[in-house]
């Protein structure tokens, strides 16, 4: 096997070698989203569950549009209005889907630590759409991925992630995969919502945004929970904008070649004004797009595809549906 | 003439025993007479009697009865994780002869006829003395006070809403004025709970990484400080429950030296686990308070080691293992604890050279009794006839599967023990004999 676990449960357990070799397929298949069909029959006849315990339509629509262009099986089962509540257990959820003889399972949990547990006790592959605060390593991938199409090399590379850190499993997985490919993290919100000990997970941690985006070359800005604000982690809309929020204004402090990443869904003149997320330093569709390819990237090579049958373009070895 | 272990006899010698009082281990051989229930003779020496039963002991310790002064059992209402039974049954397995339980069953104790169900729950079983605590609050919604003189002429030893922190500061002042006047003490679970919020575990290095909610230790440190203060005020007798963090066990220490009638317990978890346990999400490590970091864990062994805090309690909280499978941010609070105690604090305390096992025995039993006053915990002519046979030399590991709660939720399973308990006698009468 090209990846060493048959789950892909954060970019923390990867080594840099693999988060290569993943990004390279991923190349591989974003060339196909320009034919005319844009599909391939590498996972014919393999089934995927997509289990969303959390409701997630962009990433879930992205997953699944992956799977249908690996021509895959697959099954939804969104369990957010479902009959598994709070207090079934995962256990349960996990002997019903062995028995079911599926190949992959793509998860996504409020719970962290949801995609590691069903990874442990299923045989098949389980892929993380995200665990709470925990990791949501494709998303991750994606972003590094954007980020490559844009910088080549990431070493020596200055990434601001902008938000709220402590709740954002976007911001652990981009410094795990960040700083293995040499990239450095600077992370920069309300003092609420970064915990001290994300120093110790590989950021700089900054709470002056002027100085924040100073010499980066990316800002990756989170989405602000907007219903977090009863929980007084921060004042409101229009102070958090004041302070944080990346607009016009700051982008003239930053590199004329910074550009602008968000994970969506945006508030739109909250943590991004709509003149920057509409602005040409924005790439977040490329982001969207990137994300299909990262995720058909990850099940082909969790499937027990080898990235070099992808090589020189995806001509070779992934051939069109007939 | 032969002792049986079928019949017991009404008096008989336990020879060749090396008995542990008042905090000191003999180093000679001794004996222990019982008669009737009690404790006739004791001391170095072989017993001049030979016409009486004999136990031989074959040079293992014997101690006072464990005294446990946290514990959870769970009856009435949620008899699937523990019943009073049950609890008593792991309760001599592991070393122990008397606990006291905490009142937040289903209906919580905050009434006499409550506290009399307990008692008489506890008489039936006969394993394990049980003193009952009393809740501060009518169904510990931190509201109303109960009936204290009530509950303490039913049998109740003392009042705590554990489970729950008391978060009204006059109630928890009236609360201290009254158990004062009845000569009980106030237990305390230190919580600010709108500092605690959502956490799930120790907030530090482990939480943000996991991406786990945090229990800050200010959460714990706040509160201790108001009730040290309270009782500072009033005089009452504030006990705190599972100290877990340094910043608790300095405002205690303090607190003592200026004279404030303070008590204090750690959990055995407390003082050998910390939060890098939970990093694979694991809810057998999920407690409350949680797991903390190596400092603390430091302070609360030398707060033990100095007698700032007075003994060891395990807070066992028997959960069912379908809960314990949910998710950690799901599942409830608690681990298990009567089983292993006496073995984690040996292997982490005694082996390290923190104590002798004398001290810690004198932790475990009369130091603890006298935190609540109980009539226990020691091993002397004329008392009571509980104690326990104890291998330190014996090495073992911990397979939950075991167990005789009816819970299996320990965090220690799979850890190698140094030290076993081989016997518990209760008034004399065995209540545990290991491998049966
Ligand atoms: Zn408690």
């Amino acid at each position: 096997m090209i990846l060493r676990s048959k789950d892909l449960i954060g970019l923390e357990d990867l080594s840099r070698e693999e988060i290569l070799t993943i990004l390279e397929a991923a190349e591989a298949f974003r060339t196909i989203f320009d034919r005319p069909v844009r599909k391939v029959p590498i996972m014919r006849g393999r089934t995927v569950v997509n289990f969303f315990v959390e409701p997630s339509t962009r990433t879930r629509i992205s997953f699944e549009l992956a799977e249908k262009r690996l021509s895959a099986d697959i099954v939804n089962f969104d369990a957010s209005n479902s009959s598994l509540k709070k207090g079934e257990t995962l256990r349960d959820t996990a002997e019903n889907i062995q028995a079911m003889k599926i190949d992959m399972i793509v998860v996504r949990h409020s719970s962290p630590g949801a995609a590691a547990y069903l990874g442990r006790v299923l045989k098949a592959s389980v892929i993380n759409a995200g665990d709470g605060a925990h990791e949501h390593p494709t998303q991750g991938l994606l972003d590094i991925m954007t980020m490559r199409q844009r910088l080549g090399d990431l070493a020596g590379r200055k990434v601001t992630i902008i938000g709220d850190i402590a709740q954002s499993r976007v911001a652990r997985s981009n410094i795990y995969g960040l700083t293995k490919l040499g990239a450095e993290v600077t992370v920069c919100g309300p003092p609420t919502m970064v915990p001290a000990a994300i120093a110790r997970l590989g950021a700089t941690v900054e709470h002056d945004l002027k100085r924040a985006v100073a010499d980066a070359d990316v800002l990756n800005i989170l989405r602000i929970q907007l219903e977090r604000q009863s929980q007084m982690v921060f004042p409101g809309n229009r102070e958090y904008h004041l302070m944080f929020g990346v607009t016009e204004e700051v982008l003239r402090h930053t590199k004329p070649s910074c550009f602008v990443m968000h994970p969506g869904p945006m508030n739109r003149d909250v943590e991004i004004s709509s003149a920057v997320a509409d602005g040409p330093r924005q790439v977040i569709l490329e982001q969207v797009t990137n994300g299909v390819a990262v995720r058909m990237a990850v099940i082909y090579l969790l499937s027990g595809g080898d990235p070099r049958q992808l090589g020189g373009g995806a001509r070779t070895g992934v051939r069109e549906e007939e | 003439m032969e002792w049986s272990w079928k019949r017991i006899p009404a008096e008989y010698l336990v020879a060749n025993v090396r008995l542990c009082r008042d905090g000191k281990l003999a180093d000679r051989p001794g004996f222990l007479h019982v008669q009737k229930g009690l404790v006739a003779a004791l001391g170095p020496g072989a017993p001049s009697r030979e016409d009486l039963p004999v136990l031989d002991g074959g040079g293992l310790v014997c101690a006072p009865g464990l005294v446990d002064v946290h514990v959870h059992f769970r009856e009435p209402g949620q008899e699937e994780k523990e019943t009073i039974a049950t609890g008593s049954r792991s309760a001599a397995a592991g070393g122990f002869t008397a606990v006291v339980t905490m009142p937040n069953t289903r209906p919580p104790v905050d009434h006499a006829p409550m506290v009399r169900y307990i008692l008489d729950r506890a008489q039936e079983t006969g394993l394990c003395r049980v003193f009952p605590t009393a809740a501060i609050s009518r169904g510990q919604e931190g509201e109303t006070l109960t009936e204290f003189g009530d509950l303490v002429k039913a049998g109740a030893v003392g009042f705590t809403d554990d489970g729950r922190p008391v978060m009204h500061g006059k109630l928890m002042q009236f609360a201290l004025q009254y158990a004062r006047v009845l000569g009980v003490p106030v237990t305390c679970h230190a919580e600010d709970l709108t500092l605690a919020g959502k956490g799930v575990m120790h907030a530090g290095y482990w939480s943000t990484k996991l991406g786990l909610a945090g229990l800050p230790r200010l959460a714990e440190d706040v509160m201790v400080f108001r009730d040290v203060e309270l009782a500072r005020a009033t005089g009452g007798h504030l006990h705190v429950a599972h100290v877990s963090t340094k910043g608790t066990v300095e405002i205690i220490r303090r607190a003592r030296e200026q004279g404030v009638h303070v008590t204090a317990e750690v959990t055995p978890h407390h003082l050998t686990l910390d939060h890098s346990c939970c990093r694979d999400f694991s809810p057998l490590y999920k407690m409350s308070p949680p797991l903390r970091e190596q400092e603390d864990i430091e302070a609360v062994t030398q707060g033990l080691v100095d007698g700032v805090l007075d003994c060891v309690a395990t807070d066992h909280a028997p959960h069912t293992a379908m809960e314990k499978e949910l998710m950690f941010d799901q599942a409830p609070f608690g681990v298990v604890g009567l089983e292993t105690a006496l073995a984690v604090c040996h292997t982490h305390l005694v082996r390290t050279g923190r104590l002798s096992l004398g001290q810690l025995m004198e932790k475990m039993s009369s130091r603890a009794a006298e935190t609540y006053g109980l009539p226990c915990g020691r091993l002397e002519e004329g008392g009571e006839a509980d104690f326990l046979l104890f291998d330190p030399d014996e090495e073992w590991t911990v397979q939950p599967e075991a167990l005789r709660s009816m819970s299996r939720n320990t965090p220690y399973g799979g850890h190698k023990l140094a030290g076993r308990v081989k016997a518990t006698f209760l008034r004399g009468r065995p209540t545990y004999r290991d491998g049966e």
